[in-house]
């Protein structure tokens, strides 16, 4: 059996500052990471970050994953990843097991395990919501920008939140059509500016709207959308139809939790979290000693936040399993500060909200 | 409405252009950030101290007009493209207002083309006098164009058509 | 449909590589993925559902939710839009569970 301090599973933001942070505490670190590149979902984000400098605020997402790689290679002798590689199994005696491309299967021990694993794009309930042509918005994202494929002409996006805006103004940058953006909430739910980013280019933003049904033979042809009352309803007689070959739904993320379950962390279903996230205290560790977690596994947020949690994670299972730095105090309130900066605003009051129903302190 | 539709009222865009006085003495920015989200590189942009967030990167950018020299290095560092510099001191007809663009094809100096409202709408047409694209920037050009007085306040995109 | 060019990406396309769908030749580029191949060609449709027959394409494009899988060089079940493409690889829809073999 493969024995190291700790295991970092997840090679995306939250993982990879979870690495830098234990490596140059002095852990040894090996990072696992299921696809063949690291950088998680930073490196189909051709959009400038928000944030402060801490967090590389104004540093398009495709080059944060250069800026945190280089970083880690300071630490080439601490540190081993490991790509192409999926953790399948997490047990009670602390035994990784792991499966590296598809046939090397391995057993590792580590002292501390840092869960990094991210989240994964909702789906929405709607008759013929399974045609091909209807995608996440995400994965429209890395169709686009990680491969430089379009995916369609006319595209119509499900969901008024940051990634929806976000990927709506990418689709024109990469010269698709977006007929409209819809979002069943009253109001627009991403940062403001984006909106208004996308809506001087022409794009409709439809608030109170839902997608009714999508209409095609083998992929979507047409889509159907109406308005919706306060509580959701739909209201006949309201309807749209939109001509469009592609439909990109962006409905929210929710965590990818397998593995903390799995392992036996106490979970709780938190609606402001988006899902169910494990229950931890301050220093990110989970009900089962020495294992961590960090980034959108804990609850989904802005990728920034996902970064400081990861560096805070790493620290403090470092410092657990006996590579504590000497300026160990002064780092960890640096990003807990960090943390409570990105989270104090209106859109962060919602975040703490749910947040405070898993920490124990 | 505003929240409904990403279409700032005309109350709140007036109240974040400086006084006709300051425009006419030369460029000075425009920040349309009307939210408050955790973000404050325009603050770190700026060498003049003309724009303060403060210790809550959550507040609602303050710009202090007779600080700003309408450099325009802050239009290329907000993620959310929300600034733009309006220079009122060339002409008494025209104002020259500069705003990021990241769309392809990029306008050539002396093109016309399409400018348009916060809604999108094709409303002037305008002339492009400068496209600036260093390294610096990165990957976020800033245009310059001449518009017509009587758009001022409404103009803030364009879109390329262009009619020689 | 390729993006030919991009404001703020500069796509640096790998060597150019044949491969099967149903029987018929294709062209994709060293570095993608099969599903990113297909959809460059049009395919949009890369399986059938297990009782209905629906058509199936992608959906998280991260190897997540199992929408995308195919028959690739006979095997069943691979994850198209995480699997890279390879030279003379044979791609099938996948019609139903699929034939272990």
């Amino acid at each position: 059996m493969r024995e190291a301090d700790l295991v970092v599973v997840g090679g995306g933001p939250a993982g990879l500052c979870a690495a830098i942070s234990a490596a140059s505490s002095g852990a040894n670190v090996l990072v696992i990471e299921r696809n063949k590149k690291l950088g998680g979902q930073l490196v189909k984000q051709t959009h400038m970050f928000f944030g402060s400098e801490k967090q590389y605020a104004s540093t398009r997402g495709i080059d944060i994953t250069d800026i945190l790689l280089n970083e880690l290679k300071k630490y080439n002798n601490q540190v081993e990843i490991m790509t192409d590689t999926t953790v399948v199994g997490m047990f009670e005696d602390g035994v990784i097991t792991a499966l590296h491309k598809e046939d090397k299967y391995f057993k590792i021990k580590p002292k501390a395990t840092v869960i990094a694993t991210g989240a994964f794009e909702k789906s929405l309930a709607f008759p013929n919501n399974d045609l091909p042509g209807i995608y996440g918005a995400g994965a429209v994202q890395t169709l686009m920008n990680v491969y430089g494929v379009k995916p369609g002409d006319k595209v119509l996006m499900v969901g008024a939140g940051n990634i929806g805006l976000i990927v709506s103004y990418q689709l024109m940058q990469a010269g698709v059509e977006v007929v409209a953006i819809l979002d069943a909430a009253s109001k627009i739910g991403g940062y403001l500016v984006h909106a208004s980013k996308i809506r001087r280019m022409g794009v409709p933003i439809l608030t109170s709207h839902t997608v009714k049904e999508a209409i095609g033979k083998d992929c979507v042809e047409k889509v159907i959308v109406c308005k919706v009352d306060d509580k959701f309803k739909q209201i006949e007689g309201s309807e749209i139809e939109f001509d469009v070959d592609v439909m990109c739904v962006s409905v929210g993320l929710t965590p990818l939790n397998e593995l903390l379950a799995m392992r036996g962390c106490e979970m709780k279903y938190i609606p402001q979290l988006s899902g169910s996230v494990p229950v931890r205290d301050e220093n990110y560790e989970t009900t089962v000693e020495n294992v961590f977690a960090a980034g959108d596994a804990t609850g989904v947020e802005e990728a920034s936040a996902a970064m400081v949690e990861g560096y805070l994670a790493g620290i403090c299972a470092s410092a657990k399993i006996g590579y504590k730095p000497d300026n160990f105090e002064e780092r960890k309130q640096d990003y807990v500060k960090q943390l409570s900066d990105l989270r104090s605003g209106p859109v962060g009051q919602h975040i703490l909200s749910g947040i405070e129903q898993i920490v124990v302190k | 409405m505003f929240e409904k539709t990403g279409i700032p009222s005309k109350e709140m865009v007036m109240e974040k252009f400086p006084t006709i006085d300051r425009i006419n003495q030369g460029p000075v920015v425009v920040v349309e950030c009307y939210k408050e989200i955790p973000c404050n590189p325009c603050q770190t942009a700026c060498k003049f101290d003309a724009i303060y967030i403060g210790e809550d990167i959550n507040s609602i950018p303050k710009v202090k007009n007779e600080n700003c020299s309408g450099c325009a290095i802050c239009l290329s560092k907000c993620p959310g493209l929300a600034i733009m510099v309006i220079d009122g001191s060339k002409s008494d007809e025209t104002v020259q207002i500069r705003i990021p663009y990241e769309l392809l094809p990029l306008p050539k100096e002396g093109d016309v083309v399409k400018g348009l409202s916060r809604e999108g709408e094709h409303i002037t047409n305008v002339k492009i006098l400068k496209v600036l694209n260093p390294k610096s920037f990165d990957r976020t050009p800033v245009i310059t164009f001449e518009v017509d007085r009587n758009y001022m306040y409404d103009i803030r995109n364009i879109k390329m058509e262009v009619q020689s | 449909m390729r993006i030919e060019e991009h404001p703020i990406l500069d796509f640096k396309r790998g060597k150019k590589i044949k491969f099967t769908f149903n029987g018929q030749e294709a062209e994709g580029y060293e570095g993608e993925t099969i599903a990113a191949a297909l959809h460059a060609a049009g395919v949009k449709v890369l399986g059938k559902s297990l009782f209905l027959h629906r058509p199936r394409g992608f959906y998280c494009a991260i190897g997540n939710c199992s929408s995308c899988l195919m028959v690739v060089d006979g095997v069943p079940n691979v994850k198209t839009c995480v699997t890279d493409l390879q030279e003379g690889m044979e791609v099938e829809t996948q019609v139903g569970k699929g034939v272990i073999i």
